[in-house]
């Protein structure tokens, strides 16, 4: 006992450290970035920032367009990413799950692996020109076409998740409703994914926050025009995209400035969007868990 | 066995040894050798275009003489000017001839050491071969938006431009568009190597790079009859450019002089080739 004791104490107070460390590191990012911007509060530097027009010729450093586009971008990208997702998730978990379904699992893990640039290297050959055919007035550097690859890009994480998620379920769930004579499919829609629903959450969140986070792809595949993400073959900016483009730019200069506007916007972004999910997906977990209890009493008779 | 594997593992760290110490022998090689024995610092502010030339010159330098230490920061032309003005720094670059009144005001010395031209380019098989200035004008403010109306084929025109840090765009901008707008619908891209790669793709793209990045894959634009070549850029008859400045106050000391001579030099010129710049002589 006295041997074991002073390494767990050890071990106690490295992980408790390392909490306050992550914690702090984020605290001391938010709090510089507001400090980086205080310098907008005075005069009508935040008027400025928060405008529609970007145009640093005249004087307009108006970021709400690239707001518009990371929005639009992450929102389309899970949009067209989730379903998919989850189709796979069914596939691997009720409808086959032998070597093939270890196959498509293995293949998932090694497409989290794929380094960004190269979805957006093989994009600008593969995907622009074909979206660029798709409509006369665009030039496929896009909105369609930067929400497609980050659709590939996230899709493995929401998978990943959702899967871990349904693996871990109570097995009396499946077999039961097998045992009712459901389908695979019946399965899935009517017990699994409502007793997953928590986990399925979570991978949205997961694939939300990687998507709006997303610099390489936005910046080699949207266009980068500084405009309202109007349709969906129009060339927009993400936030991200805007930093990096900007960020080289003269220190002295308001457009500079605007970077850390545009980042602070990103930070409450992502972490608005956690919240309010965060919000729904315990309403939602709580009907989920009802729904799952009526299920499990309507078993039991 | 053991010992035999012992005995491999000290050769491979001696050839590796010997690797490494070739490696930075060969990075000391020619005019890096000309600091020998110096020490001090060197401060540099001032122009973005200039700062990865000035980075690697700085790095080869600091490298072989380790007491040398050269700092290099960027704030644009004017920063540059006020910095090297006022004292505060070594040596102040801009991205355009000093006026009368800098001159007079601080005891400016300038050395310019490379070119930077900027073409306008587009798809190899775009039938436009030559475009006005006040063509390409109204096409980048966006009243121009079909190759119709400029010779070419029925179609939109595809606007590509560079991002609010880059040196390419302060020159297109500056000397060709007269500090025109640019529209707001444009795309912009992050390099003269994305830009190439946008207009290759696109047959109905308009863009522009640098003189020394463009090559076969997209279309130089005859500009109001003058071709964007090398050697119209250094003779002056094509009017999209400006001289690369290293500027000092009054006569620099020994150290500064001797880089500024290392950036003039055959390697100094190598690394601004590099980068895309075009040699003075």
């Amino acid at each position: 006992m006295l041997k074991i004791n002073p390494p767990e104490k050890w071990i106690e107070t490295g992980l408790f450290m390392a909490a306050v460390v992550s914690a702090v590191a984020i605290v001391s990012i938010l709090l510089l970035l507001i400090y980086f911007c205080l310098p907008l509060f005075s005069g009508n530097g935040l008027s400025r920032v928060f405008s529609w027009r970007w145009q640093p010729i005249d004087g307009q450093f108006g970021i709400l367009p690239m707001c518009a586009g990371s929005l639009a971008l992450s929102i389309l990208a899970l949009g067209i990413a989730f379903p998919p997702a989850i189709g796979i998730c069914t596939l691997v978990h009720v409808l086959s799950r032998g070597v093939f379904a270890r196959i498509v699992l293995i293949l998932t893990h090694f497409m989290t692996g794929i380094p960004t640039v190269i979805y957006g290297f093989v994009s600008v050959f593969v995907l622009v020109p074909r979206i660029r055919s798709l409509s006369e007035a665009g030039t496929g550097f896009s909105l369609l076409t930067a929400a497609i690859t980050l659709a590939i890009l996230i899709l493995p994480t929401i998978v990943l998740v959702c899967y871990t998620r349904l693996e871990q379920l109570d097995p009396v769930l499946r077999l039961a409703s097998a045992a009712m004579g459901f389908t695979p499919i019946q399965q899935m829609r009517h017990v699994l994914m409502p007793a997953a629903t928590k986990g399925v959450a979570a991978a949205a969140i997961l694939g939300l926050g990687r998507a709006m986070g997303d610099t390489l792809i936005s910046l080699m595949l949207a266009g980068n025009a500084a405009q309202f993400p109007g349709s969906l073959f129009t060339s927009f900016r993400s936030l991200t995209a805007h930093i990096g483009l900007v960020v080289a730019t003269d220190s002295q200069s308001l457009a500079y400035q605007s970077v850390f506007a545009a980042g602070l916007v990103l930070f409450l972004l992502v972490a608005a969007l956690n919240l309010i999910i965060r919000k729904t997906d315990n309403r939602i977990t709580a009907n989920a868990f009802l729904r799952v209890q009526e299920t499990r009493h309507e078993q039991n008779f | 066995m053991k010992t035999d594997t012992r005995y491999r593992w000290i050769l491979y760290f001696t050839v590796a040894m010997m690797v490494v110490a070739a490696s930075s022998g060969m990075v000391s090689a020619a005019s890096v050798d000309s600091f020998a024995g110096m020490e001090g610092t060197i401060s540099i502010a001032g122009g973005t275009a200039h700062i990865p030339v000035m980075n690697d010159a700085a790095k080869a330098v600091m490298t072989a003489h380790p007491k040398i230490r050269i700092t290099v920061e960027g704030g644009g032309s004017g920063i540059g000017v006020q910095k090297v003005g006022e004292g505060l720094v070594d040596i102040g670059n801009t991205g355009r001839p000093l006026s009368k009144e800098e001159i007079a005001k601080y005891g400016l010395q300038s050395y310019a050491f490379a070119l930077d031209g900027v073409a306008v380019v587009i798809h190899p098989e775009n039938p436009v071969s030559g475009l006005s200035a006040q063509q390409v004008r109204d096409i980048f403010a966006g009243s121009v938006t079909n190759w119709k109306e400029v010779g070419g084929k029925d179609g939109a025109i595809h606007l590509f431009t560079r991002d609010e840090a880059s040196g390419t765009r302060e020159v297109f901008w500056g000397n060709l568009l007269n500090k025109g707008a640019i529209a707001s619908s444009a795309n912009v891209v992050a390099s003269n190597g994305a830009m190439k790669v946008a207009v290759a793709q696109d047959k109905a793209a308009i863009g522009y790079a640098g003189i020394g990045h463009v090559d076969k894959s997209v279309k130089a634009v005859i500009l109001d009859g003058v071709m964007p070549s090398q050697e119209n850029a250094m003779n002056g008859t094509y009017p999209v450019t400006r001289k690369l400045y290293m500027n000092t106050k009054g006569e620099p000391g020994k150290l500064v002089k001797t880089f500024i001579d290392y950036i003039l030099g055959p390697e100094g010129t190598a690394l601004s080739q590099k980068h895309g710049y075009l040699p003075l002589q």
